[in-house]
């Protein structure tokens, strides 16, 4: 095993995909020559060359566009979107163009794409580089959505998305791309050099998509998050004294809903928990599934956790982000419920 | 207080509405011959004007003359016209199923016939067309089989597409037929990245895309001349500039353009205006720009000037929003009846053989429909599965799927 941040595990994950297939390529704003913003692609381009590695217009819509014909010709495209939040203009070629050419052409198009982001706050990004739009991609059938909450995942996770047939939205936590995090995000931010964020397997592993980690066996309750609110689940759990399982999901499509309802018929609660704002978030399609699969076990309301209704505020966003103090503050009235 | 008039919105508007004399005179239709033909390596700057003519090879008289002559044979214009009559033929046992109710909905090509027919005759097996919902030609010219369109425009059980796309939008790997979005535009850029790919790949193959003139407004139009001038991508960008988006006239969407070729000058994009209604010239155009993208030199952009002579669909009436007469007075005239004039002055066609030909696809069209129909329409026969419908979502169907299949029955 080695040390790797996150960011290492992607770069390494690009690595080894595009030197094991070389229909992989990748492209997006400053992905080429300079590695992209977050270097999650650095070193590829000088290791494979500017056609298979190179940076793009700033166009997201001419990028993810450009992927979809590129994947329909036969070709395996990762795409980086900058920031989740500019993904939007290319939301029409995810949702009605990647999302449906299978399904439009009977079969005989397909669109093996991986449009990756990071996602989420807790950067000082302000509204415009902290959303968590998951909710929007797990809302369209044909997507699969994946979050991945640590190094080894990101990278066993990114190299099944590569080797997927279907194309799949990748959503990188930006708040765990450089270091480690307690779940205490309102706490000084670590120089990541000196905090490895967690130990890697150096070769071609896969982690296969709609498989659900226990990252935390407990009775108690069940807490079922994924991405950076795994970290702030866990922090909760050693604040609060709850003896709470924590299931992190790591793909949001197809639901590992097994793993979710076996938890929740064991403990007997269950808090959602997302970044996301609260309202149509993902978290409401946990607890309904859970209350029409756990009705009979349940010892009280499935709780929902997540952002306030509001956009991402930049000064605020210590207010705005579900920490361990409010996921706490919920653990303990649930158990009181 | 300030001495400057009051602001003012300039909303475009056509040369005439119902009730009005149709007036063309906007158009300017330069001498059939007399535009040149650069080589197909000049640079973009040397061949701008290009963009600001019409490439024309048939004249009045129907003879073929000037530097874009001469691309096909004898046989081969012979065989385009019968193409087109196809095309004609089809759409209107189409036309009249849907209103029969054999079908939701039906767009036909009336007028327009040869920009889909002629280029396709231009492509090479294995070039790929990014079509939007006006190029049924591109099948009929590749020889797909009419009756598997009409299973699809039933909507019957053998429909390739199971049912699940609306009629006339087809797909064909096999044929260079790009699924069809009904999301006006995409199909653009995505064009330019299939091109990409088969440059990344080293290999020959090139790709088409077509967009309408109102969807050039889109921003997907723009990213995929971004895109094809960025990477010098092997892709040939048409504009079949029909005149008309379902009610609005094409000045709303070119805007203070000159032409729509133009538009590719601002990429440095070669681009050439064509006459839309002339099946030689639009060949001959398709040809120079596919040489273009097979010697790597890039994409070209081809405005194809020609005009939507019946409605946007069969949901539309044209009669609302411009002269009845309009078509009729359209100058570029007919496609298919200059073409037939071309092949009676060579001495290889006639009055009598076009009237036997019309028979004869006729009845080879009603053969395939009886075919089609015996299978099922939308309303009626065999129709796909609703099992089918839960196909395809996925390459592998994930279990919440499979549950909601079993729900159905299935």
């Amino acid at each position: 095993m080695t040390q790797m941040t996150m960011i290492g595990a992607i770069q390494n994950a690009h690595d080894l995909a595009m030197e094991r297939d070389e229909n992989v390529v990748v492209f997006g704003e400053d992905v080429g020559y300079f590695g992209g913003v977050f270097r999650c692609t650095a070193g590829l381009q000088q290791k494979y060359g500017a056609s298979r590695c190179f940076d793009a217009p700033i166009s997201e819509l001419g990028i993810v566009g450009a992927g979809v014909g590129m994947a329909a010709y036969g070709l395996k495209p990762v795409v980086e979107v900058q920031f989740a939040d500019y993904m939007y203009p290319a939301y029409d070629q995810i949702v009605s163009e990647a999302a449906r050419l299978r399904y439009r052409s009977g079969g005989e198009f397909t669109c093996p794409m991986v449009v990756r982001m990071p996602t989420g706050g807790g950067i000082w990004g302000g509204q415009t580089h902290s959303q968590s739009p998951e909710a929007l991609f797990t809302h369209v059938s044909g997507l699969k959505t994946v979050i991945p909450s640590n190094p080894q995942d990101a990278k066993g996770l990114l190299l099944s998305a590569i080797a997927d047939p279907d194309p799949v939205i990748f959503l990188e936590p930006k708040r765990l791309y450089n270091g480690p995090f307690d779940g205490y995000h309102d706490r000084p931010v670590q120089p990541w050099k000196k905090h490895p964020m967690g130990e890697v397997d150096p070769g071609y592993y896969e982690i296969p998509l709609g498989k659900a980690a226990v990252a935390r066996e407990g009775q108690d309750m069940t807490i079922v998050t994924y991405g950076t609110m795994v970290h702030v689940a866990m922090a909760a759990v050693e604040a609060t004294g709850i003896n709470a399982e924590v299931i992190d999901l790591r793909t949001l499509i197809p639901l590992d809903t097994e793993t979710v309802m076996t938890s929740v018929q064991k403990t007997g609660r269950c808090i959602v928990l997302h970044e996301a704002t609260l309202t149509s978030g993902f978290g409401a399609e946990l607890a309904a599934q859970v209350q029409a699969e756990c009705f009979y076990h349940l010892e009280a309301p499935v709780l929902r956790v997540a952002g306030w209704d509001t956009p991402y505020p930049h000064a605020q966003e210590w207010a705005y982000f579900p920490g361990p103090d409010r996921v706490g503050r919920n653990m303990k009235n649930l158990m009181e419920a | 207080m300030t001495d400057t008039p009051a602001l003012s919105l300039n909303v475009p508007q056509p040369a005439c509405r119902p009730g009005d004399t149709p007036d063309f005179s906007s158009i300017d239709v330069p001498a059939a011959g007399s535009v040149r033909r650069p080589p197909v390596d000049e640079q973009p700057d040397a061949m701008r004007d290009l963009a600001f003519t019409i490439i024309r090879v048939l004249d009045d008289e129907g003879n073929a003359v000037g530097d874009w002559a001469d691309s096909l044979t004898d046989e081969e214009v012979a065989r385009g016209l019968r193409d087109m009559m196809t095309l004609r033929i089809f759409d209107n046992r189409m036309m009249t199923a849907q209103r029969q109710g054999k079908t939701s909905f039906y767009m036909q090509h009336l007028g327009e016939e040869a920009v889909s027919c002629a280029f396709q005759r231009a492509l090479s097996k294995g070039d790929m067309n990014f079509p939007t919902y006006r190029q049924a030609g591109l099948l009929i010219a590749s020889d797909y089989p009419l009756e598997t369109m009409m299973c699809q425009v039933f909507s019957n059980e053998a429909d390739p597409l199971h049912g699940r796309q609306l009629p006339v939008m087809y797909s064909s790997k096999e044929h260079g037929f790009f699924t069809i979005s009904g999301n006006l535009a995409t199909q653009y850029i995505q064009a330019v990245g299939w091109s990409m790919a088969s440059a990344i790949k080293g290999d020959t193959k090139i790709a088409t895309s077509w967009i309408g003139d109102g969807s050039t407004s889109e921003s997907d139009f723009h990213a995929a001349l971004v895109f094809a001038s960025t990477y010098a991508a092997p892709v040939v960008l048409n504009v079949v500039n029909n005149q008309w988006a379902i009610s609005t006239f094409q000045g709303l969407a070119r805007g203070g353009s000159h032409t729509f070729a133009a538009r590719g000058h601002g990429f440095g994009i070669p681009s050439l205006r064509v006459d839309g209604n002339d099946y030689l010239a639009v060949h001959a155009a398709a040809k120079w720009a596919t040489e273009r993208a097979r010697r790597n030199l890039g994409p070209t952009l081809i405005e194809h000037v020609t005009y939507r002579a019946g409605g946007h669909s069969t949901s539309d009436d044209p009669s609302a929003y411009r002269p009845k007469a309009e078509s009729e007075a359209w100058p570029l005239g007919d496609p298919i009846d200059r073409i037939k004039t071309y092949l009676i002055n060579k001495g290889l066609w006639s009055d009598d053989r076009h009237k036997q030909a019309e028979a004869e696809i006729t009845d080879m069209v009603i053969e395939c429909q009886k075919r089609a129909e015996a299978i099922g329409t939308l309303n009626s026969g065999h129709a796909p599965s609703p099992r089918d419908m839960f196909e395809d979502v996925y390459a592998e169907m994930p279990a919440h799927l499979v549950r909601q299949r079993h729900e159905v029955g299935y």
